[in-house]
């Protein structure tokens, strides 16, 4: 495999968060690996560019814009007035105008108009609307995988227009004319085979859970199990399967297994939906993320559990709050007491509100924590029964097990969050340069509470999230271990072995 | 009845049907088409009510672009709020007798017009001073603009510089309201005047002023945050849960 080229500067943080003045093409390089025919078949897209793509492409964009509704009015509706254009983590870290919200979907729209509006039709000029041509499919391809689709950018939108969508239009469509993108149709390929990203089969699962039981046994002297595959168990647990060999997602799992244990409440992994991730949300498939989903559905079914809760996983939790019911609901043979499906961050929230875990946070007393809201959960789910839930909630966590927490500036947390930089099908060594440079913002944020604050510590809920920072801290100079799951503050401090 | 009379009635008869036909394809495309998903942004209203006030957050305060960008929202709720008003002003052309709301608005209608033209001012302003902005404007964008202004300034001149004929104008609009057409002014500012206000007309239903609509329909605000206590399903992705499968 080529080696992606590092020749690319990394930015200076400013203490005081800059609006670049436009850079055109200052990322007009950067190009993800396209996707072989071995990656692109399986889920049911052509292996190479097909002869008729023009006609192919409006087709597939015509169809669209009868299926999903947020594309024609997201289309039509944007006046141009310029509040997303410095809202972009890639425009702020790149200055490319291309990363500018509104320009990203004017390479959509600008096509859109010419075939599919009268104004368009007749006045191209006028309204800024182009043929679809190879350099539109070209910029298509570049800057469609430079959106992590992470929606800050609706956030601040009159009429809340999602790029995401547009982002998601945008490759699924090119994924219908042979142009996918290797990194995601790869690992959804890998998924619909295997059943995890990773393309771990199950006896390399067991071994591994077996050996996290040795480890914990070791560390703690308790008997903490990790199931898998327990026909009856109360609970299915579905994580990202970075959970069971990445760091410091593996501590993470370390500690929901803590929680269930000290609850004394059954649960289970499953070998067969080993794998909370859903890469078919990131290229806009439906047809990919309901089949992905369904083997959770499926697991669920199989091994006759009770509840379903999910992993410390951002688009994972999108997947599963937002669109699980629609896609493999309805879920009438789940307990309904329960929210279904349960985030583990609800799950453990809702065990010490009934008192039935006790913290020694002195564990964590060597540590100064702040959390990076995750984009997904923040702008596109909740947890709890209030909206904001998803920001309530974590923070409690980590309170109720840390003594030493501060939260970064407003205007990067909560809905304002920055993207990690490397969400949405992005988490690929051959778009570094974009990941370290979409970082920026929060890199930003992260340095002020530490020269301030004395951070130590940040603690994420997504496994992206925690691959991505422990990959590009070091390049402004931070330590790779100072991100953390929030399950592992928690299960570090949570006092184990006393009765339930 | 004059020759220019004729013209302008036929042009304010054929614009009002763009217009109302325009629209209303529009609203019954986006009515018609479905939103498979559950995609509000959030933290989002968990209930339709809750829904109801979102929206109206947005439309009376422009609260989302007050969150992004406090010039474009000063200078945007400026001209919007102007318009308004402005626009209720003018009821009283097409009312007889003149409708309490149009009576209400006569006198801060007229500072309501500078208000308007001050907003205007300020967007193009942004639009062409700021490089981002530059950077995504087309012609039509700066041409939108520059359209308001004419006819906000036009509106402004015959009420302080060169005062029109102005019972004739409305007995003009209340004969095409009644198909008994009455003879139009011949005054170049308000020729021009309405000349614009028809080609704004006209184009309405093809250009980015479908953000009118178009904020009602946006599933990102006008979906409620409850997709795990109610099942959304869209017609077209039902029929998929009959053939749904899990992986090989």
């Amino acid at each position: 495999m080529a080696k992606a080229k590092e020749q690319f500067a990394t930015p200076k943080l400013a203490d005081i968060p800059i609006i670049p003045a436009i850079a055109p093409d200052a990322m007009a390089h950067s190009r993800p690996f396209v996707a072989k025919p071995e990656h692109q078949e399986p889920l049911g897209f052509p292996g190479e560019l097909v002869d008729n793509w023009k006609e192919k492409a409006l087709d597939k964009m015509g169809e669209m814009l009868g299926k999903y509704r947020s594309l024609p009015v997201f289309l039509d509706a944007c006046v141009k007035c310029g509040a997303c254009t410095d809202k972009c983590h890639y425009y702020l870290g790149t200055a490319d105008p291309k990363n500018m919200p509104v320009a990203r979907q004017d390479l959509l729209r600008k096509v859109y108009r010419r075939y599919f509006t009268v104004a368009g039709k007749y006045f191209p000029k006028l309204v800024g609307a182009v043929d679809l041509s190879e350099d539109v499919i070209e910029d298509w391809y570049k800057y469609y995988h430079q959106c992590s689709e992470c929606r800050r950018c609706s956030v601040y939108c009159p009429y809340g227009i999602d790029t995401a969508e547009i982002t998601m239009a945008g490759r699924e469509i090119l994924d219908h004319i042979g142009i996918g993108q290797k990194y995601s149709n790869e690992i959804i390929a890998k998924v619909h085979k295997i059943g995890n990203n990773l393309g771990l089969p199950e006896p390399a699962l067991a071994n591994t859970l077996e050996g996290l039981e040795e480890e914990v046994q070791e560390d703690i002297e308790v008997d903490v199990k990790y199931p898998l595959d327990q026909e009856g168990a109360e609970v299915l647990l579905v994580t990202p399967s970075a959970d069971f060999f990445a760091e410091p997602h593996v501590d993470g799992l370390i500690g929901y297994g803590k929680v269930f244990h000290q609850a004394g409440i059954s649960w289970t992994l499953s070998s067969f939906a080993s794998e909370a991730a859903n890469f078919g949300i990131f290229i806009g498939n439906y047809e990919n993320m309901q089949k992905v989903a369904m083997r959770i559905r499926q697991a669920a079914l199989d091994l006759g559990v009770r509840r379903i809760v999910v992993g410390e996983c951002g688009h994972a939790w999108r997947v599963a709050y937002s669109f699980w019911n629609t896609l493999i609901g309805p879920f009438d043979f789940l307990d309904p007491n329960y929210p279904v499906p349960q985030h583990v961050c609800e799950f453990t929230y809702d065990l010490i509100n009934k008192g039935a875990l006790k913290f020694d946070k002195e564990a964590n007393d060597d540590k100064v924590v702040t959390f990076h809201d995750s984009c997904n959960v923040s702008r596109a789910s909740r947890m709890g029964d209030m909206p904001g839930g998803q920001f309530m909630i974590p923070r409690a966590l980590l309170k109720a097990s840390c003594n030493h927490y501060v939260d970064m500036s407003p205007d990067t947390i909560h809905e304002n969050t920055f993207c990690c930089g490397g969400g949405g099908g992005l988490l690929t060594d051959d778009l570094l340069e974009l990941r370290v440079k979409g970082a920026v913002p929060r890199m930003e944020a992260l340095k002020k509470v530490i020269d301030e604050d004395g951070v130590t510590h940040m603690a994420a809920i997504c496994a992206i999230c925690k691959s991505q920072f422990t990959k590009v801290l070091p390049y402004y100079g931070m330590g790779m271990d100072m991100i953390v799951s929030v399950h592992q503050l928690v299960g570090d401090a949570l006092v184990i072995g006393t009765e339930h | 009845m004059s020759v220019l009379t004729a013209i302008f009635a036929l042009l304010f008869y054929t614009a009002t049907v763009i217009l109302v036909a325009g629209l209303v394809a529009k609203i019954r495309q986006y009515a018609r088409t479905p939103a498979p998903l559950k995609i509000p942004t959030t933290p989002a209203p968990t209930t339709r009510g809750g829904v109801v006030a979102r929206l109206f957050r947005e439309v009376v305060f422009f609260e989302s672009l007050f969150k992004g960008s406090k010039w474009s929202w000063l200078f945007g709720w400026l001209f919007h709020f102007g318009l308004l008003v402005v626009l209720v002003r003018h009821l009283r052309y097409f009312t007889e007798p003149i409708w309490f709301v149009a009576a209400l608005a006569q006198d801060i209608g007229v500072y309501l017009g500078f208000v308007m033209l001050l907003g205007l001012l300020g967007l193009l302003a942004r639009r062409s001073l700021v490089d981002r902005l530059r950077y995504i404007s087309a012609p039509s964008d700066y041409l939108m603009l520059v359209l308001l202004i004419a006819i906000g300034g036009t509106g402004l001149l015959m009420k302080y510089v060169a005062r029109t004929d102005i019972v004739a104008v409305k007995a003009f609009f209340l004969g095409l309201m009644r198909f008994d057409w009455q003879p139009l002014p011949v005054d170049a500012l308000l020729l021009i005047h309405l000349a614009l206000v028809v080609v704004l007309m006209i184009i309405f239903p093809f250009s980015k002023l479908l953000h009118v609509p178009g904020l009602f329909f946006s599933p990102t605000r006008n979906q409620a945050d409850d997709p795990r206590e109610r099942r959304h399903l869209a017609p077209w992705a039902a029929k998929l849960d009959a053939t749904r499968t899990a992986g090989n």
